[in-house]
C-alpha cells in the first residue's frame, strides 16, 4: 500500500515538475532571445502559466478526423506518453530513495523509452494526413538509426561500474564522475547526449515535427488534451533523458555537503537547460544527414568508446 | 498547362486512394496555409519518398488588383497604394513609382531630395535583409528552435532602422515619403547623429550575424549546395537582385543605370560564385554591410536645398503627365523592380504595370527543388526572398 502511494506520488509530482518544465523553457528561451516570456499570468514570473495552457487545452475541442481510424488514434497519444512516465520507476532519486532497484536499470531504460516510437508510428499511421504518413517514415529511419550509438554509450557507464543497476553505478562513481574519466567519459558523454537528443526528437534533430515542412509532422491531427499529451510525453522524455545522463555520467546524487537529492536535482536542471541552451541556438538538420552523420560519425565513434572502456576496465 | 491543373487537382485527393493510383509517389498541397510558404504560396509537391520530383508554384492568393485599381486612381493617390505592393520594403514602391512619373513629367528634382531618396532606399534594404534573414531562420529551424533566435534578434536591429522612419516620416511601415518631384519631409533636427550611431550598432550586429551563419556547420550542411542557379538558367527566368548575383553574375541597376544620383556613391557589388542557397545568404548579408556604407555617404554628404523641384509639381491640383509611355526601374532589395506607366493626358494613368522581381525569382522554385528533399523546399524558397503582396499585386 505504502508502495502505490509513494509511486502515485512520484508520479504526480513528475508530471507537475514536466508542467512547470515548459514554463522554464520558455523563460529559458524568451531570456535567450532578448524577450520577457509569459508573465501575464500570475505576475511577475508567469508561474500560473502552465495552469493557464493546461484549461486551455482541456476545453478546447477534441477533434478526430473522419478519415481516421479512431481506435489506434486515440490509443496513440497515451502509448506515447505511458513509457515516458515507465522510465521514472527505476530513477534512484537520492540515496536509498528509490521505486524499483532493478538489478537491469539501465537496460530497462533503454527498453522502454524506445517504445514511444510505436506510439508516434500509430499516430501517424492512424491519422491518415499526407503530412502525418511523412513524419512517422521519419521518425522510423531515425530511430533505428540513433537506437544503436544510445546503446553503445549507455554501456559504457555499465562496462566500467560493472553492473546494470542504477544505484550501484551512482555508487561506483563516489570518487571520480565518468564525465571526468579522460577522453573515455567526454566521448562517450557526446556519443550518448546527441543520440539521446535525437531519440528525444529535439533541436536540431526534431525532423518528425519539423515544423517549418511537415507542420507539426504526427501531431498535424490532434488536438486538446490528446495534443497536451504528447507535449507532456516530449518534456517528461527530456527530463528522463537529463536523469539518465545525471546518473549515467554525472555521478547521480554524489557530492559534497548538500543533501543527496539536491544534488541530483542541481545536476539534471543543468543538463536540461543545456540541453534547451542547444535548441534555441541551432536550425534543424535534413533527415538523411542525420542518418549519414549517425552511421557514419556516431556509430564508429561508440565502438572506439566501448573497447577504450574495455581496454579501461582491464588494465 | 494541362498538366499543371491536373496535379492542382490531385493534390486534393485522400491518402489512401493516391497510395492506390500513383504507387510510391505523393502529392501533397503545402499552403497556402503552411507556416513557411512566406505568406500565402501554395506548392503542389510530388514526392518520392522525400525527395522532389515536380513541384508547382500556384499564386495568387494575396491578388488585390493594384494595377487595375491604380488606372481608377490620380498620381498623388497612387503613392500611398504602392506602399502595400512589397510591404517588406515600401519606400522602393515609391521611389521606381515617382521615379517613372517624374520622367515623364520631365521634372528635376533637387539634390536633397534625391540624396534624401538614396538614405531610405538603403536604410530600406537593409531592414528587408533583415527580416530575410529572420524569417530565413524560421524556414530552417522553425518557429520553436534556434530559428526564433534569430528571427527575434533580426527584428531587434531592424526595430532601430524603423524607429528612424518613423522619425523622419511619422509612419514604421507605410510611409508615404516619396512624392512627384521629390521627398516630402526635411530629416528632423539629430537625424544625422542617430543615424550614425544607427551604422554603428548594425555594422556590428551583421559581423555577429555573419559569423553565426556562415561559421556555423548545422546552416552549411542545410544551405551548401541546395538549389544551385548556374547563371544561364538564372537569365533565361530572369532571375534578380541578390538570386542572380548569388550565382556570380554582377549586374545591379545601381550600377548599370544608377538613378536618383546612384553614380555619386561608393560601394561595392557582392556576388556569390556557386549560387547555392548559401551562395545567396551570404550574398545577401554582405549588401547590408555596402548598403549602410552608402546610407553613411548619404547623411554625411547631405547636400543643403530644397527637397522638391522648384518651381512645385502642383500637388494640389491633379498632376496631369502628357500622353506617352515610359519604364522606370530600380534595384529593390529583391531585384530589379520596374514600372511600366501609360499616360493619355488625362490625371490618371491609363495602365500602370509593374515588373515585380519576387514573382521572376519565384518561377525559379520548380527548377531549382527538382531532386532536392523535402525540407530542402524551404531552404529554397527562403534564398529567393518572395514577398507575396509583390508577386500577385
Amino acid at each position: 500500500m505504502t508502495d502505490l502511494i509513494f509511486s502515485l506520488a512520484i508520479l504526480a509530482g513528475i508530471l507537475v515538475v514536466v508542467m512547470y518544465l515548459t514554463l522554464l523553457e520558455r523563460k529559458f528561451a524568451s531570456r535567450l532571445q532578448s524577450r520577457i516570456g509569459p508573465q501575464r499570468v500570475g505576475w511577475p514570473f508567469g508561474y500560473l502559466q502552465p495552469v493557464a495552457d493546461a484549461l486551455k487545452l482541456l476545453v478546447k475541442e477534441d477533434v478526430i478526423p473522419s478519415v481516421a481510424d479512431p481506435k489506434v488514434f486515440n490509443l496513440a497519444p497515451i502509448v506515447v506518453l505511458l513509457p515516458v512516465l515507465l522510465v521514472f520507476a527505476v530513477i534512484p532519486y537520492g540515496e536509498d530513495f528509490v521505486l524499483a532497484d532493478l538489478n537491469i536499470g539501465v537496460l530497462y531504460i533503454l527498453a522502454i523509452s524506445s517504445l514511444t516510437l510505436i506510439g508516434i508510428f500509430m499516430a501517424a499511421w492512424s491519422s491518415k494526413n499526407k503530412y502525418a504518413v511523412l513524419s512517422g517514415m521519419r521518425a522510423v529511419n531515425q530511430m533505428i538509426s540513433y537506437e544503436v550509438p544510445l546503446v553503445l554509450a549507455c554501456l559504457v557507464p555499465v562496462i566500467l561500474a560493472g553492473s546494470m543497476n542504477l544505484t550501484d553505478i551512482v555508487a561506483f562513481q563516489n570518487k571520480v564522475w565518468f564525465i571526468f574519466y579522460p577522453v573515455l567519459g567526454q566521448l562517450s558523454f557526446l556519443v550518448f547526449l546527441i543520440s539521446a537528443l535525437a531519440e528525444a526528437n529535439r533541436m536540431p534533430f526534431d525532423i518528425t515535427e519539423a515544423e517549418s515542412e511537415l507542420v507539426a509532422g504526427f501531431m498535424v491531427e490532434y488536438s486538446g488534451m490528446k495534443f497536451a499529451f504528447f507535449y507532456l510525453a516530449e518534456y517528461a522524455h527530456l527530463l528522463a533523458v537529463s536523469f539518465v545522463a545525471a546518473i549515467l555520467f554525472f555521478g547521480g546524487w554524489g557530492g559534497p555537503i548538500l543533501p543527496s537529492g539536491v544534488w541530483l536535482a542541481s545536476k539534471v536542471l543543468f543538463l536540461f537547460l543545456f540541453i534547451l541552451w542547444i535548441r534555441w541556438s541551432l536550425v534543424r538538420v535534413r533527415l538523411d544527414q542525420i542518418l549519414a552523420f549517425s552511421w557514419k560519425v556516431l556509430f564508429p565513434l561508440s565502438l572506439v568508446t566501448l573497447l577504450l572502456a574495455g581496454i579501461w576496465k582491464v588494465w | 498547362m494541362t498538366n499543371a491543373t491536373n496535379l492542382t487537382a490531385e493534390a486534393y485527393h485522400p491518402l489512401q486512394t493516391q497510395l492506390e493510383k500513383e504507387g510510391d509517389t505523393l502529392l501533397i498541397n503545402m499552403g497556402p496555409q503552411h507556416p513557411s510558404t512566406h505568406g500565402v504560396l501554395r506548392i503542389v509537391l510530388k514526392l518520392k519518398g522525400e525527395v522532389v520530383i515536380e513541384a508547382e508554384p500556384v499564386i495568387g492568393y494575396l491578388h488585390r488588383g493594384f494595377e487595375k485599381l491604380a488606372e481608377n486612381l490620380t498620381y498623388i493617390q497612387i503613392i500611398p497604394l504602392v506602399d502595400r505592393m512589397d510591404y517588406i520594403a515600401p519606400v522602393t514602391n515609391e521611389l521606381v513609382f515617382c521615379l517613372a512619373v517624374e520622367k515623364l513629367l520631365k521634372v528635376e528634382i533637387p539634390k536633397r531630395a534625391a540624396y534624401l531618396r538614396v538614405l531610405t532606399a538603403e536604410l530600406q534594404r537593409v531592414a528587408s535583409h533583415l527580416v530575410w534573414l529572420g524569417t530565413y531562420g524560421l524556414d530552417l529551424g522553425g518557429a520553436l528552435g534556434g530559428g526564433s533566435t534569430l528571427f527575434l534578434y533580426c527584428f531587434r536591429e531592424r526595430e532601430i532602422i524603423l524607429d528612424l522612419f518613423e522619425e523622419l516620416t511619422g509612419a514604421r511601415m507605410m510611409y508615404n515619403f516619396n512624392q512627384i518631384g521629390g521627398v516630402r519631409y526635411q530629416p528632423p533636427d539629430g537625424f544625422e547623429t542617430r543615424v550614425k550611431q544607427m551604422i554603428k550598432k548594425l555594422e556590428q550586429a551583421i559581423v555577429e550575424y555573419q559569423q553565426m551563419l556562415e561559421d556555423n556547420y548545422v546552416f552549411q550542411v542545410r544551405t551548401k549546395n541546395i538549389g544551385v542557379l548556374t547563371p544561364k538558367l538564372g537569365k533565361a527566368i530572369g532571375a534578380e537582385g541578390p538570386v542572380l548575383r548569388g550565382s556570380g553574375l554582377k549586374y545591379d541597376l545601381r550600377k548599370e543605370e544608377p538613378y536618383s544620383s546612384y553614380e555619386e556613391f561608393q560601394f561595392n557589388i557582392p556576388t556569390g560564385d556557386k549560387g547555392d542557397c548559401f551562395d545567396r545568404s551570404s550574398v545577401r548579408i554582405r549588401e547590408m554591410k555596402e548598403s549602410l556604407k552608402i546610407v553613411k555617404q548619404a547623411i554625411e554628404g547631405l547636400p543643403e536645398g530644397y527637397i522638391s523641384a522648384r518651381p512645385a509639381v502642383r500637388v494640389a491640383q491633379a498632376v496631369k503627365p502628357p500622353e506617352g509611355e515610359v519604364y522606370a526601374r530600380i534595384e529593390s532589395p529583391r531585384g530589379e523592380l520596374g514600372v511600366y506607366l501609360v499616360s493619355d493626358g488625362s490625371p490618371k494613368p491609363y495602365r500602370l504595370k509593374w515588373r515585380a522581381p519576387s514573382f521572376s525569382n519565384l518561377a525559379l522554385l520548380p527548377h531549382l527543388v527538382v531532386g532536392h528533399k523535402l525540407a530542402d523546399i524551404m531552404a529554397i524558397l527562403g534564398s529567393l526572398d518572395p514577398v507575396f503582396g509583390e508577386v500577385d499585386r
